[in-house]
């Protein structure tokens, strides 16, 4: 498994590669162990009879799941899809083609589902589910990052990562799961977040990161509260942020735009991870109970707002799911659900996002910015494909794209996109997404970054960018370790807030400017802010 | 009647049976699978109008196509525009009795079949020759582009060469079928081919990729609104779960009452 392999070389254009067949073929990631299997209710190891559980399975998920079942019919084979994958074009694997990579999944199902498999499986393509098949099963639907760019290109909107959420369900069914997602999410059901962070460390670093920022901004104390009951937003981020460079730099921008709003907010150390793997391996119920801990933390630190931090599949998750999986949103019907729908203010969007929420004060003047600041950086932004593709922001067409450039570019001088074929709703995916930033799939993480690194060598080479923004977790952990590998800096990957945190005009300490000097707007508002309060 | 006409009368009947009640099957099937969560593909429509528009775009536009390869668009919106003016034009064979005089705007659709026939080889050739898409085909996915290639060029040989048929005849055996006056039917052989392949196509519809045409209706990235925040979506098996694991699971979280 960490066998070498080639860097791709940039191309100056982005082309289609030929087929190199069985190039991406391999074992797959490791495998998870009954340790981490058992607690998601999965089998701890493969089952005997696994292939009659598999095709239960599958006829179950297909009952159950309208876009697995009409998916499923409804490729004509055109190809339309077949060079939108960044892991086909990065690879030259045939099999990481979007269409090829479901139908390893559709000539099972025709064998077993369709009156034209049954009785011409040939004809039609129709394949046993033997253990070369589960073999391919297991590599491929671990080399999708549930992207979604190809749906945006089939003429039926047909979403591969349905088809490999449904597979890796299946193969979880039969006890073959994947080491890194299913421990992680081990660890967020019983710790509350993916790194496994306990609430005392967590403290601890929150502790530090206020000093940190006190001594940097001369004497400003920005807050970081944990568990703070009464709070009016609950900031539910993905656990990295407390941790490494250059998510905590986010955390440290949110914390920035909190103190200058001046409201009161708070972490949860139960539900201390926005995050959700349950989504990667395409259990709704694994996704649920990950939720589920989100109201719970929503209900008991009594908060009227939820909002979100930094994390790509976590805000899609919470955008589109949360209200179905647990109530956040208005709907639901159980005693919980409810009892947080009362709890909730409806004057603002719950969930809502940190870029939805900075971009409204920026709006309404609420913050002010020396952008001189980042005038060292020519930005970019990378559109995390769970946000771009899967969700929106401020209840405009198109508001994930607008919202997020409009704050780079409230904060920072110089700002260029990519080209346009490569963002927005047509973004390359970062190669981390879906499960897949783990150290076994380096090689396919590298390939599949290779389009996304072209159409940054672009923009570095044509506009001087040295400075690659992204608001997704898993992104700038990507970024971080495969920016390098293509001679970039990888301290290029930042944070929105970060940018954000850099240029923001902190208030000086509160006693001291009052007294003494006259007062500034920001004062004027922020005061103003704290009398409605 | 002759026994050809016979079979073909009753061949008729028998595919039209299969088609009805193969898509009613199957579409009862898509409409009571569920859609459990909000999965929409940007650009995302926010209003179901909105959602309205978009999937008429992509049915008569093939928007979507238009966007991923510029070639594949156009061989397969010429063909699928042209068999939608020739099966127009058809109209008239199964009209029991005079034509409406509107049917006479409908003649010059028959040169949509050139239209049809020329989409219909670019696709074979990418299938053919575009090593990305041989990759993808089946057997299967050549003899559906074969059978409809074939029933256009019979089709538009009986139109276009001294290759006719006796029209008035194929008019009395297709009205026939219609009001149940069974007729006798020409017997040249293009026109039996043209026939037969329409006849198999209709039989295997349910059951073969043609599923797309029903497909794209249903399918939850395209007719979905973006609303997720302002209703809640929830599909009859996800609130059965919910309220009978509703207590097991708040106790699993150890929420106290
Ligand atoms: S674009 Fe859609 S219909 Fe065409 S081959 Fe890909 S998945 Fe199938
Ligand atoms: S969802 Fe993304 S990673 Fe998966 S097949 Fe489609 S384009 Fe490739």
């Amino acid at each position: 498994m960490a066998k070498g392999f080639d860097i791709p070389v940039l191309p100056t254009y982005l082309e289609i590669p030929e087929l190199k067949e069985g190039i991406m073929d391999g074992e797959g990631p490791f495998k998870s162990v009954q340790e981490f299997q058992n607690p998601l209710g999965f089998p701890g190891e493969k089952v005997d009879n696994w292939q009659q559980v598999a095709i239960d399975k599958m006829g179950e998920l297909k009952s159950k799941y309208r876009s697995v079942q009409v998916f499923l019919d409804s490729c004509v084979k055109c190809g339309a899809c077949t060079d939108k994958c960044h892991y086909f074009l990065g690879s030259s694997d045939p099999k990481n083609m979007p269409v090829a990579r479901q139908d390893l999944f559709r000539s099972v199902y025709r064998r077993h589902f369709t009156f034209a498999g049954k009785y011409f499986p040939k004809l039609v393509g129709a394949k046993e589910l033997d253990d070369d098949m589960l073999d391919d099963w297991y590599n491929y639907f671990h080399q999708c990052s549930q992207c979604r760019r190809c749906s945006v290109f089939c003429p039926y909107g047909i979403d591969t990562a349905e088809i490999s959420m449904a597979a890796r369900e299946v193969m979880d069914a039969v006890g073959i799961g994947q080491k890194y997602c299913n421990q992680i999410l081990g660890k967020a059901l019983t710790i509350g977040n993916n790194l496994g962070l306990p609430e005392p460390a967590l403290r601890d670093t929150l502790l530090d990161l206020e000093e940190e920022i006190e001594e940097e901004t001369g004497g400003v104390a920005v807050k970081y509260p944990l568990d703070q009951k009464g709070a009016e937003i609950l900031l539910i981020t993905p656990s990295a942020d407390f941790f490494a460079e250059p998510h905590i730099d986010g955390l440290i921008g949110y914390g920035k735009v909190f103190h200058q709003d001046g409201v009161s907010w708070t972490l949860s150390s139960y539900a201390s991870e926005g995050a959700n793997f349950g989504m990667f391996i395409g259990s709704y119920d694994v996704m649920r109970k990950a939720a589920l801990r989100i109201r719970k933390a929503a209900l008991d630190l009594e908060v009227s707002r939820v909002m979100v931090g930094e994390c790509g599949h976590a805000w899609r998750v919470a955008y589109s799911f949360w209200n179905t999986l647990t109530g956040v949103g208005a709907g639901a019907t159980d005693e919980f659900a409810q009892k947080l729908q009362d709890q909730l203010d409806h004057r603002y969007p719950q969930p809502q996002h940190i870029i939805e929420y900075t971009h409204d004060l920026i709006q309404r003047g609420k913050l002010s910015f020396d952008k001189s600041a980042n005038d060292d950086r020519t930005v970019t932004f990378h559109d995390s494909c769970n946000v771009a593709r899967a969700t929106n922001m401020g209840g405009i067409p198109g508001g994930q794209f607008i919202l997020p450039r409009d704050v780079i570019k409230a904060v920072c001088n110089n700002y260029v996109d990519m080209e346009r074929s490569t963002i927005k709703e047509a973004t390359f995916c970062c190669g981390g997404g879906g499960g897949l930033l783990t150290d076994d799939l380096m090689e396919i993480r590298v390939k599949g970054a290779m389009p996304r690194m072209q159409a940054l060598k672009a923009v570095a080479k044509d506009n001087g960018v040295n400075t690659l923004a992204a608001i997704c977790a898993i992104c700038k952990s990507q970024f971080s370790k495969v920016l390098p590998k293509f001679d970039f800096d990888p301290y290029m990957i930042v944070s929105v807030h970060q940018l954000v945190s850099e240029a923001i005009i902190m208030d000086k300490p509160q006693i001291a400017v009052k007294k003494d000097q006259p007062q500034t707007n920001t004062d004027d508002v922020t005061l103003a802010e704290t009398a409605e309060t | 009647m002759s026994v050809i006409s016979i079979f073909f009368t009753a061949l008729f009947y028998i595919s039209l049976i299969v088609f009805l009640v193969g898509m009613a099957r199957k579409i009862y099937q898509f409409w009571i699978t569920p859609a459990p969560l909000k999965i929409p593909t940007a650009p995302t429509p926010l209003t179901q109008t909105g959602v309205v528009m978009r999937m008429m775009r992509e049915v008569v536009l093939f928007e979507s196509l238009f966007k991923s390869n510029k070639w594949i668009w156009l061989f397969g919106w010429l063909f699928h525009f042209g068999l939608l003016l020739v099966l127009i034009r058809h109209i008239r064979y199964f009209w029991p009795d005079d034509l409406p005089d509107i049917f006479l705007l409908t003649q010059p659709f028959k040169y949509a079949a050139f239209a049809m026939v020329i989409g219909l080889v670019g696709l074979m050739l990418r299938r053919i020759f575009v090593e990305r898409i041989r990759y993808i085909s089946a057997p299967s996915d050549y003899l559906m582009l074969i059978m409809l290639l074939i029933i256009g060029v019979s089709g538009a040989v009986m139109t276009f060469t001294s290759n006719h048929t006796d029209i008035i005849m194929v008019k009395e055996f297709a009205s026939g079928l219609v009001s149940f006056n069974w007729a006798n039917l020409p017997t040249e052989v293009h026109f039996l081919v043209h026939i037969f392949l329409v006849f198999v196509l209709m039989a295997i519809f349910p059951i073969s990729k043609l599923l797309h045409v029903p497909g794209i209706f249903f399918s939850p990235t395209l007719n979905q609104v973006d609303d997720a925040r302002l209703k809640r979506h929830i599909s009859p098996w996800a609130l059965k779960q919910e309220q009978e694991h509703a207590t097991r699971l708040e106790q699993t979280l150890g929420k106290d009452e």
